[in-house]
């Protein structure tokens, strides 16, 4: 950080696990740095500072080094002058607001002027020191995108971040891995487990995001030494023996003839939960069980005191935890990390509910682990825990602060994964019960509730094994709807048009063992309708319909949505209010729901209903004014929606058009198959907004990055099914004046429909093929919906993705394509269109 | 595994893990905050009679080596860390943190709630404590003697017996004199990079030995009470009346405002540490300061026709530095030649070596 007067100081300095070639992002990051002496800390220091001195900075800037591991030559591989990624992780690993202090900067103030807000009594001018270890922990969508490129380079992939705070690397670096929702629990990953020591040596030569887990394999079974994988990876051994030091642990614990206090708290400290230690050793530990104590984050390493309630857990002796204020205290638990299906929504759903909550008079107490959202955020909730969201790390808060109630149903799946523990621990939660959220999860539970308010759902069965997901898609006839239950953002979803691909899929979802069982419904390719509500206990308040542009079949993440709707007849509608009625009161809906609905043949399907706050909750409580999340919580403390002011049943349309269109990284996912379905991809979404549906439609495709271009050249490749749409497509684009190709079997279509379409050849053909054509730049749209596959080597795939590569608009719905058309065909430009407030909308 | 403990003066029992040498010590227990820069300071001898707690938690992690002492040995009289490591990893790695300490015969503590004890300092301030490893319990005797441990002697424990001289780097511009009330080795480092001679002399040197025969005066860091050091003080008096340029650091500022009828004062729980904030109040600039002090000189003591305060601490508002009207004499509470810490005022070594530059014009 940089003021006006020249005063220069350094906030953090950070670590990367990975050497320099795995992009920062992408890396495993420990803070302060730990294998620098003061020399060549001081050395780098000094160097930041005259880069942000010579470049005049005022306000924050992050520099990158590549530090030579044997002498003290370093080169800078990055400066960004401005507050960056980093600087959200830096802020909340030393306590330092960051962008706070960069605005009062901008004003004019000095950093000697500022007030250090979590001392309040020293200056925002001082160096934070840590008494603790921060570990960063990516957050890879490869669960996902399984056929996607894994190895890490320098263009990053993870889609989000936890941090972890402890007194020691292990301890930091076990929370971090727990607390990122990758279904582990400490360092042995059951799937490498079971690899060959071969594959494991393998997969410690190979830089991809299983690499750590491969390392700790490999001194597990003793095939490696810490001197052979530093060699490989380049790894500094320090942390090598760090890993060391937790596999002797297992070990350790795996081996011992009883646990003991000291052992307990030996493998405490080094962050194994009690279920791993139980699992590894086999024995009772009640008798040795303790919960942690929880320090302060406070810049200054207990110098001065701190009058932010920012903690962490650590096994130590003295706690910090501020007596409770005597008013009514509310736990709100976090999302978590940020990834594909479970964005940053749920935060702004947090955030507000802690936000109604305080107007309430309530003391609130947040848990989160992600550095990059406002939740975290030491001046947000009342107290911040910045720990994993597992079980025993929540008990551990619970026990801390015993609040009078929790809430989960504004944290996404994690939150809501959480609710029976909390219940278990004697915490009411508020809101809607935990049942309701498994009876809208359980497929035979759901379906009573459903029959009794005579609501129908595309016909479906509740699958264990492949065998069984087989028979029930023959039953029900293809094409059918895979998809694991207790999942968000369509995890694992796929439409399967076939057998082989139902035990395609069943083999992808039954990788990691089942918990939960698998759901085969009918798939329906109908006009999705999605819909969120507030309920009370006796009224409803719907503050919009919203209709999806693409048909059912790509997922609600992924779709352009429109508010408010615009192919909906009324009676539609009421429809969709009378079941939203009869579905949030049948669960005992008390705070938010959201329903998604299909229309096909004039009748409305339920087919996915989650008591619980969903991600579009942000975007329709923006464009229509209604606060839904604090109208939520004020309802689970017992007031009503009619007194509220924003009315019940359907709130009325506004006269804007709100039109979300979703954002893909698929450029730096290298592999994976850009084809929109039922299995979320998006990583992001953008508001278009304007008086005009189209010009609503156009700034959003714009802002989510589409070029506009009014002719040239499109490429269209259509599966089988979409052929005769594909006609109309092809009129539209050759209307504006563009040249068609298409593959053979389109271009026929095409041809014979009076579309003058030039027939290319197609993949698996020779060069010149449609490859060749996409390469030479020639094409300035691709419409590819050409059969459903997720490999990479199929022909469709390699279509799309060769688009991607030379950043060629590829859109994957007939849908999608009407869409861009529809501003195409128009006069309307962005300079042109209107402003809008979207506070006085 | 042996145990090792702090008992302090207040009866607080700390357990944890014996490291380094085995033994018993006793010391006043403080706590310094750098994250890095642990070698530095366990061979500052300004930390002479203090048992050090290092507030970062994993020490040791880069080792000892060859080039970063600060002087011949520690002067740490216990050692006291959350973690120490194990297998300490950097290319100029030597020894491990344990086997210095061993080598050196401090006695050292590991596996406590250091931010226990921290915060303990903070709202009771400094205390005595005394350092054990198991079967080394004290005594009556032992704790008694605790309770009653003031720092004494400290910069005659700590100086240097015989004069030493470091050669200019390049051309020498200028001859120095470098008063050793307890000198960390840097400061000779960045006088010796600025073209001078260094001569590193016994605390107790006569002024007369000094005055005329150098072109300037650098006085050094050092431990213990300032007031203790009357010879000293009397000492500074005629160096003053010379008009030789002097500069002095730490302890060697405390003893030039004792010297000009100022006082001193102890503080709570001292300043150590790597991140300290000091304004310049001409320049209106805060720099990031290195420092190491228990005590401080009272802003209100000096006297504005001799010396004006010229450098605050942000934090607590305690003096930083001193400038003296008329003379070529300043003087700062915190380490320009930091070692551990940040290089943001090694400028003040180019500000004396003008000071000189001037004086030496001036006399032409």
């Amino acid at each position: 950080m940089r003021d006006h007067k020249g005063n220069a100081i350094t906030i953090c300095n950070m670590e990367n696990v990975d050497p320099v070639g795995v992009h920062t992002g992408d890396s495993v990051v420990v803070a302060p740095s730990q294998t620098l002496c003061d020399k060549e800390y001081q050395m780098l220091r000094t160097s930041a500072l005259n880069i942000i001195t010579e470049l005049g900075i005022e306000g924050g800037c992050n520099v990158q080094y590549a530090l030579n591991p044997d002498s003290f030559e370093y080169a800078v591989i990055e400066v960004n002058p401005r507050v960056s990624r980093s600087s959200a992780l830096a802020s909340k690993a030393t306590g330092y607001p960051i962008a706070k202090v960069t605005a009062k900067i901008a004003v004019g103030y000095g950093l000697d002027e500022i007030e250090n807000a979590v001392t309040k009594k020293t200056k925002a001018c001082f160096e934070p020191t840590l008494d603790y270890c921060v570990v960063k922990f990516p957050r890879w969508p490869f669960d996902k995108f399984v056929y996607a490129d894994n190895t890490l380079g320098t263009q990053m992939k993870a889609t989000g971040e936890v941090m972890a705070i402890d007194n020691s690397f292990e301890g930091a670096l076990m929370k971090a891995v727990r607390g990122c929702e990758i279904k582990l629990d400490s360092m042995i990953a059951p799937r490498i487990q079971q690899q060959s020591d071969a594959e494991i040596k393998k997969g410690v030569a190979r830089t991809d995001d299983q690499r750590l887990f491969h390392i700790c394999e490999a001194l597990r079974r003793g095939i490696m030494t810490i001197e052979e994988i530093h060699e490989i990876t380049t790894m500094d051994t320090f942390f090598l023996h760090k890993f060391q030091n937790i596999v002797d642990m297992e070990k350790e614990l795996a081996t011992a003839e009883v646990i003991d206090k000291d052992l307990y708290l030996r493998a405490k400290k080094m962050g194994f939960l009690d279920k791993t230690i139980e699992q590894l050793s086999g024995k009772d530990i009640s008798g040795v069980k303790r919960l942690p104590v929880y320090k302060m984050v406070d810049t200054c390493a207990a110098e001065f005191e701190a009058e932010t309630p920012y903690y962490y857990s650590t096994y130590d002796e003295e706690t910090e935890v501020k007596p409770a204020s005597g008013k009514k205290k509310v736990l709100v638990l976090g999302s978590g990390p940020i990834r594909i299906g479970q964005g940053i929504e749920f935060d702004y759903c947090s955030v507000h509910a802690v936000w109604a909550l305080q107007k309430l008079g309530c003391e609130t107490v947040i848990i989160n682990n992600n550095p990059e959202t406002v939740s975290t955020d030491f001046d947000t909730a009342d107290r911040l825990y910045f720990e994993p969201l597992t079980p025993e790390d929540v008990t551990g808060v619970v026990n801390a602060e015993k609040p009078d109630f929790a809430i989960v149903q504004f944290g996404g799946q994690t939150a809501i994964n959480l609710a029976a523990h909390i219940e278990k621990l004697g915490i009411p939660i508020l809101g809607t019960p935990a049942w309701s959220i498994d009876a809208a999860e359980d497929r035979e539970k759901f379906d009573v509730i459903l029959e009794k308010c005579g609501i129908p759902r595309p016909a479906g069965h509740t699958v264990m094994t492949e065998e069984e997901a087989v028979k029930a898609a023959d039953e029900l006839g293809y094409p059918v709807l895979v998809r694991p239950s207790y999942v968000l953002g369509g995890q694992g979803m796929e439409i399967a048009h076939k057998e082989e691909d139902v035990r395609e899929f069943m083999k992808v979802i039954t990788r990691n063992k089942v918990e939960n069982p698998v759901l085969v419904d009918k798939y329906m390719m109908g006009r999705e309708i999605e819909v969120d509500a507030i309920c009370d206990g006796d009224d409803i308040l719907i503050p919009g319909i919203m209709e999806h542009f693409e048909r059912a079949g790509v997922h609600s993440g992924d779709s352009i949505s429109i508010y408010p709707s615009i192919n909906i007849e009324p009676k539609h509608k009421e429809t969709i209010i009378r079941y939203t009625e009869a579905l949030a009161k049948n669960l005992a809906v008390l705070g938010l729901v959201n329903i998604q609905f299909v229309l096909y043949n004039d009748q409305i399907y339920v087919i996915e209903v989650n008591p619980r706050s969903s991600r579009t909750v942000p975007y329709i409580s923006k464009v229509t004014g209604v606060p839904m999340v604090d109208l939520a919580t004020r309802c689970m403390f017992g007031e009503k929606l009619r007194d509220m002011g924003c009315g019940t049943g359907l709130h009325p349309e506004g006269d804007h058009y709100a039109v979300k269109v979703p954002v893909f990284s698929f450029q730096k996912l290298r592999d994976l198959d850009t084809q929109l379905g039922p299995e979320m991809k998006s990583t992001g979404e953008v508001l278009g907004v304007s008086t005009s549906f189209r010009e609503a439609l156009l700034k959003g495709l714009i802002g989510a990055g589409f070029k506009m271009k009014k002719k040239g050249a499109v490429l269209i490749s259509v599966r089988d099914s979409d052929k005769q749409e594909a006609i109309r497509i092809g009129e539209r684009f050759e209307a504006l004046g563009f040249d068609i190709y298409a593959t053979s079997g389109t271009a026929n279509v095409l041809n014979r429909h009076m579309v003058a379409t030039n027939a290319i050849r197609n993949v698996d053909e020779p060069s010149p093929n449609i490859i060749d054509l996409i390469e030479s730049g020639k094409i300035d749209y691709v419409v590819a919906t050409s059969v459903k596959g997720r490999h990479p080597e199929l022909g469709s795939v390699h279509i799309r993705r060769t688009a991607v590569e030379r950043a060629i608009p590829c859109l994957t719905s007939i849908d999608t394509a009407s869409a861009l058309l529809r501003c195409l065909e128009g006069d309307i430009k962005i300079e042109n269109c209107e402003m809008v407030d979207i506070n006085t909308i | 595994m042996k145990k090792a403990y702090l008992l302090l003066a207040d009866g607080t029992l700390f357990e944890g893990t014996a490291v380094g040498y085995e033994g018993q010590s006793i010391g006043e227990v403080v706590f310094n905050t750098g994250m890095a820069g642990y070698q530095e300071v366990l061979t500052d001898p300004s930390y002479y009679g203090q048992i050090v707690t290092m507030t970062y938690p994993l020490i040791g992690n880069y080792g000892i080596n060859f080039d970063d002492y600060e002087s011949r040995k520690s002067w740490v009289s216990g050692f006291i860390m959350r973690e120490i490591a194990e297998y300490p990893s950097n290319w100029r790695c030597r020894l491990t943190l344990d086997e210095y300490l061993k080598e050196q015969k401090v006695v050292g503590l590991a596996g406590i709630d250091t931010r226990a004890l921290t915060r303990k300092l903070r709202n009771a301030g400094v205390m005595n404590g005394v350092i054990y490893t198991e079967g080394l319990e004290p005594d009556e005797q032992t704790i008694a003697a605790m309770h009653a441990y003031v720092v004494k002697d400290a910069v005659k424990s700590v100086t240097c017996e015989e004069s030493r001289v470091y050669p200019a780097e390049g051309e020498q511009k200028y001859r120095i004199a470098l008063y050793d009330y307890g000198v960390k080795y840097n400061i000779e480092r960045e006088l010796q990079k600025r073209g001078c001679e260094v001569v590193t002399i016994p605390a107790l040197t006569p002024p007369e030995d000094v005055i005329g025969k150098f072109d300037g005066v650098m006085l050094s860091n050092g431990p213990g009470d300032p007031a203790e050091n009357v010879e000293i003080v009397e000492n500074l008096k005629k160096l003053l009346a010379s008009n030789m340029p002097i500069f002095g650091i730490c302890l060697g500022h405390q003893l030039l405002s004792l010297a000009i009828g100022a006082k001193t004062t102890k503080l709570k729980y001292g300043h150590r540490g790597v991140n300290h904030p000091v304004k310049d109040l001409d320049e209106d600039r805060t720099y990031i300061t290195s420092q190491n002090h228990g005590y401080a000189v009272v802003g209100e003591s000096v006297d504005p026709s001799i010396a004006r305060v010229r450098y605050v601490n942000l934090n607590d508002g305690t003096v930083e530095g001193v400038e003296h009207i008329g003379r070529p004499v300043f003087t700062v509470q915190y380490h320009p030649e930091v070692c551990p810490g940040p290089m943001d005022t090694s400028y003040l070594f180019d500000k004396f070596m003008d000071n000189i530059a001037k004086a030496k014009g001036g006399a032409q």
